[in-house]
């Protein structure tokens, strides 16, 4: 049995607005990870093209991909990926080592709330701690992008608010274009704008007019 | 369980590269193992055999001359079986061909050519024609050595008189399985060979008519051989015997005895590495494989498979990699044994070659191997089968870590955060990373014995043949001769230095100890011939007293100042009581030395010499050998270069079989553990490096955490290595040492360099396949999933 193609996007268009704080909601299999990831650089599309700023990434090298991620993007996951030899500070000075204008890493874990935990191993903070680290760690850089896959997927609902309250502030406070992806339509109410997909395509792309603050939402 | 096994075959297939290392580093152990055992028992049987089927004798005495009626008076010692008196003497030979003087052995062939004992074995040609004078059998390995063809003539000096010598046949002989000259280190086939002439003819030409000069015995099984030994000594003194031996004192039995102990000795080494290395191996990889499949075990128990279902099912990865590895193993170590065993055939030149390698060895070697990796893979095996299903099914907890000591003492500052991943990465498994650490280790020493071999046999040589003796020839006159031979050699062509000698037989002994040598008495102020010291300082000989060799010292366990009894086996046969004034280093032999003055007084004699030793002029060398073939009253001539020449020439053809095999199977560990120890280490970390990678490191920045990882494993496994290889050295020389030689345990930095080279480019290679798959690691596979 050979290789089956399998066609997770189809058609997209669509632009993401500096400063703006999108989400892109779907049920699982709609395409959203996949639209994530070739945002990222992580990913190359099969067809069609995508540009940040002047950079065409679908005809980038893998060095100016990695060259993206480090200095452009930064990465919040469903399931943390800290490294689990490093201590807090230490998973955000892995990022602020390698990048060309970050900020102090206390600083990024004060952003987060969690300055007092930046001595602790990722086996001895809780899931929400954890996750705050890693956004900690995604922001440090100072990214023009931040791209969340499931953020709160492995997180209770009160955890999850926390760790939305640290992007949404980070959203605002420092302008971090943001895009979060989920499948709980929840989520779409903090957002400027929600993309609901479905089937790899953009199902709907709306405005947000009634904008929450974080403390509101329930699930 | 069909399906079961359908998933063990495809995850054998997923972790090919794994388990192909893992096979190979069975297969070479159980090889080493099916090799050594086989050709051990090959070794023995065909000895055994051998010296049974040409009647072998287990006694050996020589005399001046002794009437035939002798013969018959031995035979009635209870014990004996079988008599066979014969004539033996030792001429110079001018061989075609051959620059320098040979020395032959002949040996008389009793009437009806076929002899009670010793029988010889027809290679080629005829036995001689009893009437026709000089025709004789010669022994394969001179034959050979000299590029002989029937019919040559090679001329003699026989009591005097020169000969012509015609070969008519070709012969094997139990007796001479090697033919090594006496004080020889090795044989030395181009210059000593053995020849058979009719009893007739040497009888004649000896002038030994109804008479003898060596007899050999066989004893009826069950019969003490000291108890024989005393009465043939007493029956044979008057007529000059020095006393009778017994087979391990005959050099050439004595040689192929050693070999056999030797290779008892070093058999089981290499395998016990191996197989070691394996069993880890197995349990490394079984453990992580348990590790990944938590969930699955989980799932099965809750399916309602049993423990032992599972753990079997675990087992059987272990067991299809052990036993297709051992298979593999036995099948190129009965190639590589039968090669061994052809070698073993030529150089002792057995008659026949009947190679049957034993079943159980095989069966052993496997059974061996499923142990190894029973054990090896026990503990990974009982931890599937004991996991209950709840927790299983529960992902792992995250890894807990903590800061190193390295760290601690803020040595960390000066390193990337990189470096601290790969330190707390080891902390955290410290016996995994030690017996990883260790498992290169082996590889390495393993390097350091193949280098130490040849490092040591420098230094014996050295040592021996450049510092210690320094002479170029060595003359032995048939008869002890007076001071006035010292000057005919010195008139010989070429001949710079002569340093007399003389040597006697003697018996030393102390306390219940006694051993068989001879004491060689040598001049003050000497050139050519030194004693030295562990340091290799020379040792002057005191006027009074007895050098000894340490091997001699030590088999007498006697030290500086303590009293030996010398009982002399020639003329007089005197006994004297003589302090023991020093102790010579040597790596071969067992000799006693004494100031030649001193000697000759309690020999009551005036200034007799056995030989010399000369230092010639190389420009003249050929000359000299010339002369020295037509002089009746040398015995024998031994040059010293062409003696090194060969010692270094059979060492060399068998060193370099031995060492190609030895460095292959230490790559083969180094990178069987490198590769494996690699390859769990990305699995482990793949979801880490995966999220580095993502967050913008570089693929040679994350390939650095691996390689630093295999990199730092190596630095603490080269100098582990190195002293186990030390170690294992210094094994193998107790292993090996013998009276006839020792090897000291020498090794020259440059082998512990090219030791930890060879091993480090194992790694590099290793690491590098292992780097391949890194850049190929799948970055949005491995963040979906959790573990």
């Amino acid at each position: 049995m050979g290789e089956v193609d399998v066609l997770a996007l189809r058609g997209v268009d669509l632009e993401l607005y500096a400063g703006e704080f999108t989400v892109l909601l779907g049920p699982s299999g709609s395409g959203k990870s996949t639209l994530l990831n070739i945002l990222g650089g992580l990913d190359v599309p099969t067809d069609g093209q995508v540009f940040y700023r002047d950079l065409e990434l679908t005809r980038a090298s893998q060095r100016q991909l990695t060259m993206f991620r480090r200095q452009c993007v930064g990465f919040v996951f469903q399931f943390y990926n800290l490294i689990p030899s490093l201590t807090a500070l230490e998973n955000v000075s892995l990022v602020t080592e390698v990048a060309p204008h970050p900020m102090s890493p206390i600083d990024a874990l004060t952003l987060v709330g969690l300055q007092d935990r930046k001595d602790h191993f990722p086996s001895q903070l809780s899931g929400g701690q954890q996750q705050r680290v890693a956004i900690a760690r995604a922001i440090a850089k100072r990214p023009d992008v931040l791209l969340c896959d499931e953020p709160t997927g492995a997180l209770d609902a009160a955890t999850g608010i926390t760790v939305l309250e640290a992007i949404s502030r980070i959203n605002r406070e420092l302008g971090t274009t943001t895009a979060v992806i989920t499948h709980n339509a929840v989520i779409g109410q903090i957002a400027d704008r929600v993309v609901n997909m479905r089937d790899g395509c953009i199902a709907q792309d709306h405005r947000n007019l009634d904008k929450l603050a974080v403390q509101e939402l329930r699930w | 369980m069909r399906t079961l096994q359908r998933k063990l075959l495809r995850e054998l297939a997923q972790s090919k590269a794994q388990s192909l290392a893992i096979a190979m580093v069975i297969a070479s152990g159980v090889a080493v193992f099916v090799m050594s055992i086989n050709t051990l028992g090959f070794l023995r049987d065909t000895r055994d055999a051998y010296y049974d089927r040409y009647r072998f004798a287990h006694l050996f005495a020589s005399v001046r001359r002794a009437p035939l009626s002798i013969a018959e008076r031995v035979a009635e010692i209870s014990g004996v079986a079988t008599v066979q008196t014969r004539i033996v003497s030792e001429v110079t030979l001018d061989v075609p061909g051959l620059p320098e003087p040979a020395v032959g052995r002949l040996i008389s062939l009793p009437v009806g050519n076929q002899a009670g004992l010793n029988r010889i074995h027809l290679r080629r040609g005829r036995m001689p024609d009893t009437e026709q004078a000089g025709e004789v059998l010669v022994s394969e390995a001179f034959f050979e050595a000299n590029s002989l063809s029937l019919d040559d003539r090679i001329d003699a000096v026989l009591n005097g008189r020169q000969q012509s010598l015609r070969l008519v046949g070709v012969a094997l002989s139990p007796e001479y399985v090697l033919q090594i000259r006496s004080g020889d280190l090795l044989p030395d086939e181009r210059r000593f060979g053995v020849f058979w002439m009719p009893h007739r003819q040497m009888e004649a030409a000896f002038n030994m008519e109804g008479a003898f000069n060596d007899v050999t015995i066989r004893l009826l099984r069950g019969t003490r051989e000291e108890m024989v030994i005393e009465k043939l000594d007493a029956i044979l003194k008057p007529y000059g015997s020095v006393g009778a031996i017994g087979r391990e004192h005959h050099l050439s039995a004595r040689f192929l005895a050693d070999e056999i102990k030797q290779l008892r000795a070093t058999g089981l080494v290499a395998p016990t590495v191996f197989l070691g290395v394996a069993a880890f191996l197995l349990n490394i990889v079984l453990s992580r494989r348990i590790q990944t499949h938590r969930a699955i075990i989980a799932t099965l128990k809750a399916f309602g498979y049993s423990n032992l279902q599972i753990a079997w099912h675990y087992m059987q990865f272990a067991l299809i990699v052990t036993v297709s590895g051992s298979l593999v193993g036995v099948a190129a170590g009965l190639w590589m044994g039968r090669g061994l065993a052809r070698l073993y055939t030529e150089f002792y030149r057995f008659p026949s070659f009947i190679y049957r390698p034993d079943d159980r060895v095989m069966l052993a070697a496997i059974a061996i191997s499923l142990a190894a990796a029973m054990l090896g893979s026990w503990r990974a095996v009982r931890a599937a089968a004991s996991l209950p299903p709840a927790e299983a099914m529960q992902p792992p907890s995250p890894p807990a870590y903590r800061r190193t000591w390295f760290e601690r003492l803020g040595f960390d500052r000066w390193f990337p955060l990189t470096s601290r991943i790969i330190l707390r990465g080891l902390k955290r498994r410290p016996a995994a990373s030690l017996l990883s650490s260790l498992g290169i280790a082996f590889s390495v020493a393993v390097l350091v014995m193949t280098g130490f071999f040849s490092d040591a046999l420098d230094h014996l040589i050295d040592f021996q043949f450049n510092v210690a003796q320094r002479h170029d020839v060595q003359v032995v006159f048939r008869e002890v001769t007076s001071p006035r031979s010292r000057h005919d050699l010195r008139n010989l062509p070429g001949v710079n230095y002569v340093e007399p000698f003389r040597v006697v037989a003697v018996i030393l002994r102390s306390g219940h100890r006694h051993y068989r040598t001879s004491i060689l008495g040598l001049d003050p102020g000497r050139q050519l011939y030194r004693l030295l010291d562990t340091d290799a300082k020379p040792i002057r000989l005191a006027p009074a007293g007895l050098v000894l060799g340490d091997k001699l010292a030590d088999i007498l366990q006697v030290r500086p100042g303590d009293q030996v009894t010398v009982e002399v086996l020639e003329g007089e046969q005197t006994i004297w009581q003589i302090p023991v004034a020093g102790l010579a280093k040597e790596y071969s032999g067992t000799n006693a030395y004494m100031d030649r003055q001193q000697l000759s007084t309690l020999l009551k004699e005036s200034d007799a010499l056995s030989g010399a030793f000369l230092a010639v002029d190389p420009s003249r060398r050929l000359e000299l050998y010339r002369q020295l073939k037509e002089t009746p009253q040398a015995a024998s001539v031994s040059i010293k270069s062409a003696m090194i020449q060969q010692f270094r020439d059979t060492i060399a053809a068998n060193q370099l079989t031995m060492q190609s095999f030895t460095v292959f199977f230490a790559v083969v560990i180094a990178v069987g553990v490198v590769y494996n120890t690699a390859r769990i280490s990305l699995d482990e970390r793949s979801r880490d490096l995966a999220t580095l990678r993502v967050i913008g490191f570089t693929r040679t920045e994350v390939s650095e955490i691996l390689l630093g990882e295999l990199a730092l494993l190596t630095v603490v496994a080269i100098p582990l290595g190195w002293c186990i290889g030390y170690a294992f050295c210094a094994a193998m020389v107790a292993g090996f040492e013998s009276e006839m030689y020792r090897i000291p345990l020498i090794i020259h930095p440059t082998s512990y360099a090219r030791a930890a080279l060879v091993t480090l480019i194992a790694v590099v290679v290793s690491g590098l396949l292992v780097r391949r798959q890194l850049d190929r690691l799948d970055l949005v596979e491995v963040l979906k999933s959790r573990e």
